[in-house]
C-alpha cells in the first residue's frame, strides 16, 4: 500500500510540469487540481486560463464540474471571452496547456473527434472543444491519458490536436511550434526524443515493469535515454493536493 | 426605443424560421438558453444549422428531436457526463438522421464569429493547421500570409452571420439593453454577428437600472431584436451570481438517453407534456430552490459621475 493512489501520482507529476511564473491552459479535472499543487507548491505565481473566459490566479475552491462553474467565476483575475483569453495562445503567451484525449499516437497526435474514417466513423467523440487550438499554439502540450493499447496506438484515425504529426520537422513545416512536452499515463509519462520527436518512455510510475508498460502500448515503445522512475510525491506535494482535494475525490 | 418585450413562444415563433442558422448559448457551459430549445422544439422548427462551440447538452437535445440538422461547432457532449448520445446515433447511425457537421476548433468558430460582428471579409489565424479539422471542413483555407517574408502559412476562416442568436443575460430592460457578468465565452461576437438577436432575460429590470452601469452591457439594446422574461431558463446550466449548475440534471439526461427510446420518454416528459417554462420551473418544484443563489459577493460600486 502506498499512501497515495495512482491518480494523485498522476496529479503530482502534472504539477511538476508547471513551472514558476508560468501561463497555462488548464482542463477541467486532474489538471486544475495539478495546477493548484503547483501554486501551493514550486510555482506559487502561475497563472491559469479557461477558454471560457476566465483567468485566475488562486484555483477555485471546492470541485469544479465545468469551467463555467459559479466557483470559477467568483474573485477571478479576469472574466472575459473565449477570444480574449484565447489570443494569448495565439500571441505566443501560453507556456503550457493540458489535454486530454481518447486517442494518442506515438508522435503525440491526439483525436478526440472520430474513430475510423471521418466520412463514416465508427464512433462520433465529442470534438476539439479548445484542444485543437491549445495544442496547435502552445509552447508545450501535456498530455494526460489512461495507459491502454487501444488508447496509445501506432496512428490516430483523426488528428484532432497536432502533435509532432508525421516525426521529424513534419509539425514545424505544417506552420507550428511547441509541440507535446509530456504524456503522463496511469502507468508511466512519455516524452519525445531525438530528432524524430517519436515519444519515449521518459519514466515508470513505481510498480509498473517496463514490459507490462510496452504491453500496454500500441506501438514499439522506445526507452528514452534518461529513462528513470517517476519520483514518488512529496510531503509538501500529498500536503497541497490534500488541501485543494479536500472531499478526496482523487484518493 | 421600441419596447421589445414579447413572451418566450413569440419571440420563436416570430424570429426562428426552419433551416436557420442559429446560435444558442455560446457562452461554453453556463447560461445555456435551454428554455429556448425546449421552445425550438415544441414549436417542431426543423432544418436547423446549430452554431456553437459547445452548448452543453442543449444541442444533443435538439438532434434528438428532429430539429437540427447541421452543426456548425468544436464539441457536440455532456460535459460533466461524457458522450452525447443522440449525436452519436446521429452520425454512427443515422438515427432518426444523420446532421451535417462543419467541424471548428474553438478558436476557429471564435474567429468565424469575431469575422461576422466585425464585417470582416475573413479572419486569418494560427490555429489548426497540422489539425484534420482542415480536411473535415474544408470551408477552412491556408495560405501565405502576404506580409511574411519567409512564406508563414496561415488559416482563412470564412465569416459566420447566424440568422439568430439567443442569449441568456442576468438582467435585461424591455427595450432590451442589457447586464452580463462572468466568463463570456462566444456571446459578445454572437451577439455583434447575428441578423436577429433574442434574449432571456433572468430579470427585467428598470431602464436606469442598465443605464448606470454602461460597461456591464453586452450589446446595446438596438441590436436586441426580442427580449423574454425567462427566470432560471438556462436551467440546469449555471447563471453567474443567480442559479447554480444542476449536475445531477445533466447525469440524469445522460443516463436517459442512452437509447432512443429513453431519450424520446426523457423528452416528453421534460419538453413535449409541458405547456411553457413556467410549467417546467414548477416540475422542477424545491429542486430549483436548491439551485437559487443566495450569498452575497457584492462588486464595488463605480462611479460614473461627470462632473
Amino acid at each position: 500500500m502506498t499512501d497515495y493512489s495512482v491518480q494523485e501520482l498522476m496529479i503530482v507529476a502534472a504539477a511538476r510540469e508547471i513551472r514558476d511564473c508560468e501561463v497555462v491552459f488548464v482542463g477541467m479535472r486532474l489538471p486544475i487540481t495539478a495546477f493548484g499543487v503547483a501554486r501551493l507548491t514550486h510555482a506559487p505565481n502561475a497563472v491559469g486560463l479557461f477558454e471560457s473566459g476566465v483567468v485566475r490566479y488562486q484555483p477555485a475552491d471546492g470541485m469544479l464540474y465545468t469551467m463555467g462553474d459559479n466557483a470559477n467565476q467568483l474573485n477571478a483575475a479576469w472574466t472575459s471571452g473565449l477570444i480574449e483569453v484565447m489570443s494569448h495562445l495565439q500571441r505566443g503567451r501560453v507556456d503550457a496547456g493540458f489535454i486530454g484525449g481518447a486517442e494518442i499516437d506515438r508522435f503525440g497526435n491526439i483525436n478526440t473527434s472520430y474513430i475510423g474514417d471521418f466520412k463514416n466513423p465508427a464512433t462520433k467523440l465529442p470534438g476539439s472543444g479548445g484542444a485543437a487550438d491549445i495544442a496547435a499554439m502552445s509552447k508545450r502540450t501535456l498530455a494526460i491519458m489512461n495507459h491502454e493499447k487501444r488508447r496509445l496506438v501506432e496512428r490516430v484515425d483523426y488528428i484532432t490536436s497536432p502533435g509532432y504529426l508525421d516525426g521529424g520537422n513534419t509539425r514545424k513545416e505544417a506552420g507550428l511550434n511547441g509541440g507535446p512536452a509530456a504524456v503522463i499515463t496511469d502507468r508511466a509519462i512519455l516524452r519525445p526524443h531525438g530528432k524524430g520527436n517519436e515519444l519515449h518512455l521518459a519514466s515508470s510510475h513505481p510498480g509498473q515493469s517496463i514490459e507490462d508498460i510496452r504491453e500496454h502500448t500500441g506501438w514499439n515503445l522506445l526507452l528514452h535515454p534518461d529513462a528513470t522512475e517517476t519520483p514518488t510525491p512529496t510531503k509538501d506535494e500529498l500536503a497541497a493536493l490534500h488541501a485543494i482535494d479536500k472531499e478526496g475525490f482523487w484518493r | 426605443m421600441t419596447d421589445k418585450l414579447r413572451s418566450l413562444k413569440e419571440a420563436i415563433s416570430e424570429h426562428v424560421r426552419p433551416g436557420d442558422s442559429v446560435v444558442l448559448g455560446a457562452c461554453l457551459e453556463p447560461e445555456v438558453p435551454f428554455a429556448a430549445a425546449h421552445e425550438i422544439i415544441r414549436q417542431n422548427i426543423t432544418g436547423l444549422n446549430m452554431i456553437a462551440p459547445i452548448s452543453d447538452v442543449s444541442t444533443d437535445m435538439l438532434i434528438g428531436a428532429g430539429c437540427c440538422s447541421a452543426i456548425t461547432g468544436a464539441w457536440v457532449g455532456n460535459v460533466s457526463s461524457g458522450l452525447g448520445h443522440n449525436y452519436r446515433r446521429s452520425i454512427e447511425k443515422a438515427e432518426p438522421y444523420r446532421v451535417d457537421v462543419h467541424d471548428h476548433s474553438n478558436f476557429s468558430l471564435g474567429m468565424a464569429l469575431m469575422a461576422g460582428a466585425y464585417g470582416m471579409p475573413y479572419a486569418p489565424m494560427r490555429s489548426i493547421l497540422g489539425s484534420d479539422i482542415l480536411k473535415s471542413n474544408p470551408e477552412h483555407r491556408v495560405a501565405e500570409n502576404p506580409f511574411s517574408e519567409t512564406g508563414e502559412k496561415v488559416v482563412l476562416v470564412p465569416p459566420l452571420k447566424p440568422d439568430v442568436a439567443i442569449i441568456a443575460v442576468q438582467r435585461a430592460d424591455r427595450f432590451g439593453n442589457n447586464h452580463h457578468w462572468g466568463s463570456r465565452g462566444l456571446i459578445f461576437e454572437a451577439a455583434m454577428a447575428a441578423e436577429k438577436l433574442i434574449l432571456l432575460a433572468d430579470e427585467i429590470v428598470e431602464p436606469d437600472t442598465i443605464s448606470s452601469d454602461p460597461s456591464r452591457v453586452l450589446v446595446p439594446g438596438f441590436l436586441c431584436t426580442a427580449v423574454c422574461h425567462v427566470p432560471a431558463g438556462i436551467h440546469p446550466s449555471p447563471m453567474t451570481g443567480r442559479w447554480q449548475r444542476d449536475t445531477a440534471f445533466f447525469g440524469e439526461y445522460h443516463k436517459a438517453s442512452r437509447t432512443r427510446e429513453g431519450f424520446l420518454a426523457w423528452l416528453d416528459d421534460w419538453v413535449m407534456n409541458l405547456p411553457d417554462h413556467d410549467a417546467y420551473l414548477s416540475k422542477l418544484g424545491t429542486r430549483l430552490n436548491d439551485l437559487k443563489i443566495t450569498d452575497s459577493a457584492l462588486a464595488a460600486p463605480t462611479n460614473y459621475a461627470a462632473e
